[in-house]
């Protein structure tokens, strides 16, 4: 069944679309990330203009992560505390991205920083997050304890200043470190259109050890405000929001996302993270074999204007 | 006698513009308004035509040659080449094409440069080769040769999207004086005002030409939409974020049963 997408000015075929929400839903389900690196270059694919889908990704990241941080809430798998800490640096970091956004643009390469800075940091964190959770995986098969929550396993992070307790995940940790990842998130997210969920699940376990059953919940809810925020601001200035699209994709995201998040919770920490850290290496090395490849065309049309 | 008298002057007349005005074209499109709405898949139009003697008396000289060039809105749209840098290929070099139509169709009974001659066509704008496509070589704005790369990396691209088209097919003589001619329009049809020109040539020479137009819009639904986004930016985006939350709420209470 095709429908004639008002913003995108072009037809879709329903059913593909309401799949493609449901695929990317239940993987932010279950990993608790936004899903926005893969939701994008699918629409892409299908042939909506990268401004368009980059806009719309952001409302249905919104509906998704909105109802997984339900679902997380409901089994208090979720550190309010914590997250409001990250929320209130992101924003800064958020700001901040923008405005060099907006500088790269003026210079003409933004599409090459954008394709680089996605390889970079995709493979970096999924290979690292492979190695870890493998030699995690490997330790339990021994019989030896999977997480590192030792008492004697503190890093120097733990010996900074300004101390904080978050109850909900049991740690005692710094307020610098939980600033600069919040920072580090918004900003990152800013410069590459994505939530930042792939980056800072990873980064609360290994820097702040939170433990794997609340980082997904506060990771939610850290997607949920700066998405929800990002549509109303790509709406507001852009004019590129697809309402039609975005009710397809959340329709099919939040039904995913339920069934991600269950699976996601029965899973163990370890292998969790093993299969987050393949997907996050696998669309590093898509990106950078888009780079090296030489392409089917060379050349590729941008609109400039219209009417 | 007096009838005599009175039609001499007008053959003579109708001769000595013999390739100006022997010809009428009279032309009917099927619909002067395609409606896109939420089952839109694209569409094909139909114009169909007569050709009359101008004045009414005057012979007719088959075989004729017809041309249906239809315009659409103008954009401006950059194409760019990548181009290998360190091992990776990145875009190294643009043109930016000024106020090409968004939609062109080139429709004939046979290829065009079969019709008349490489200058005729070139002076006349008619094919997808001699069509004038501006671009801006720094400040300067002029059209290419059009063996220029880039203006055939642009012809091609927006040819593979359904949006350039040049086919010697798609006009159809019934008689040797009535023609009908179908004007295909893809599903990603850009809305706006468009302009069609019917060319009549005989024996490779201009012999009349007429002109209409059409109009792609929006309507219902998708009009609302597309209006909303863009007169209520913030209001919309807020509307959308909101959307997103009571869907998922929704969700979240549906799949709460256990």
């Amino acid at each position: 069944m095709q429908i004639y997408l008002p913003i995108a000015d072009l037809p879709v075929n329903v059913f593909l679309v309401l799949g493609m929400g449901l695929a990317v839903g239940y993987i932010s389900g279950m990993f608790g990330i936004g899903g926005g690196f893969l939701m994008t270059p699918l629409l892409i694919f299908i042939g909506i203009s990268p401004a368009v889908a980059v806009a719309t990704v952001s409302s249905h990241i919104a509906a998704s992560s909105f109802t997984g941080a339900i679902s997380y809430w409901r089994k208090r798998a979720l550190d309010i505390a914590l997250a409001m800490m990250l929320l209130s640096a992101g924003i800064v970091g958020t700001a901040t991205g923008v405005w060099l956004f907006t500088e790269l643009r003026a210079l003409d390469q933004l599409d090459l920083m954008i394709g680089l800075s996605y390889v970079t940091l995709l493979t970096v964190v999924g290979g690292m997050m492979i190695y870890e959770s493998l030699r995690a995986v490997m330790r339990t098969h021994r019989g030896e304890p999977a997480t590192l929550r030792r008492p004697g396993s503190h890093t120097w992070i733990h010996g900074l200043p300004f101390k904080l307790r978050f109850k909900r995940s049991m740690i005692y940790v710094s307020a610098i470190p939980v600033w600069v990842i919040g920072f580090v998130i918004g900003f990152v997210g800013a410069i590459m259109g994505i939530g930042g969920g792939f980056l800072l699940v990873p980064m609360l376990i290994y820097f702040l050890r939170v433990p794997t059953a609340t980082v997904i919940g506060t990771s939610m809810v850290l997607t949920l405000v700066t998405m929800a925020s990002a549509t109303v601001m790509h709406a507001a200035t852009n004019h590129l929001v697809d309402a039609v699209l975005a009710l397809i994709l959340m329709v099919g995201g939040v039904i995913g996302a339920q069934f991600g998040a269950r699976t996601g919770q029965k899973m163990r920490g370890e292998r969790l993270r093993l299969l987050l850290g393949l997907l996050v290496f696998a669309v590093g090395c898509r990106f950078a074999f888009e780079l090296v490849v030489p392409p089917d065309d060379l050349y590729s049309l941008r609109y400039v204007t219209g009417g | 006698m007096r009838r005599l008298a009175l039609t001499l002057p007008l053959i003579i007349l109708a001769c000595g513009l013999r390739s100006a005005a022997a010809e009428r074209l009279v032309v009917s499109l099927s619909n002067h308004r395609v409606a896109v709405t939420s089952n839109f898949v694209g569409e094909e139009l139909v114009l169909f035509g007569t050709i009359e003697p101008d004045p009414a008396a005057s012979p007719l000289r088959p075989p004729y040659d017809l041309v249906v060039t239809v315009t659409g809105p103008r954009q401006t749209l950059r194409t760019r080449r990548k181009q290998r840098m360190l091992g990776i290929w990145v875009n190294v070099d643009s043109r930016e094409f000024v106020r090409a139509p968004s939609y062109l169709a080139v429709l004939s009974n046979r290829p065009v440069n079969t019709i008349a001659s490489q200058d005729t066509l070139r002076r006349l704008q008619i094919g997808l080769d001699n069509f004038l496509l501006p671009q801006r070589i720094g400040v300067d704005v002029a059209d290419t040769v059009r063996d220029d790369p880039f203006r055939r990396a642009f012809v091609r691209l927006q040819s593979q999207q359904g949006l350039y088209r040049e086919s010697g097919t798609a006009v159809t003589f019934l008689t040797p004086t009535v023609f009908r001619a179908a004007i295909p329009m893809p599903a990603a049809v850009p809305t706006g005002n468009y302009t069609i020109d019917v060319e009549l040539f005989g024996g490779g020479i201009l012999v009349a030409r007429t002109n209409s137009a059409l109009e792609v819009i929006k309507t219902g639904f998708e009009q609302y939409v597309a209006d909303a986004a863009r007169d209520y930016g913030l209001l919309y985006g807020m509307a959308t974020a909101l959307m997103a939350l009571i869907i998922g709420w929704f969700a979240s209470v549906i799949f709460a049963r256990d």
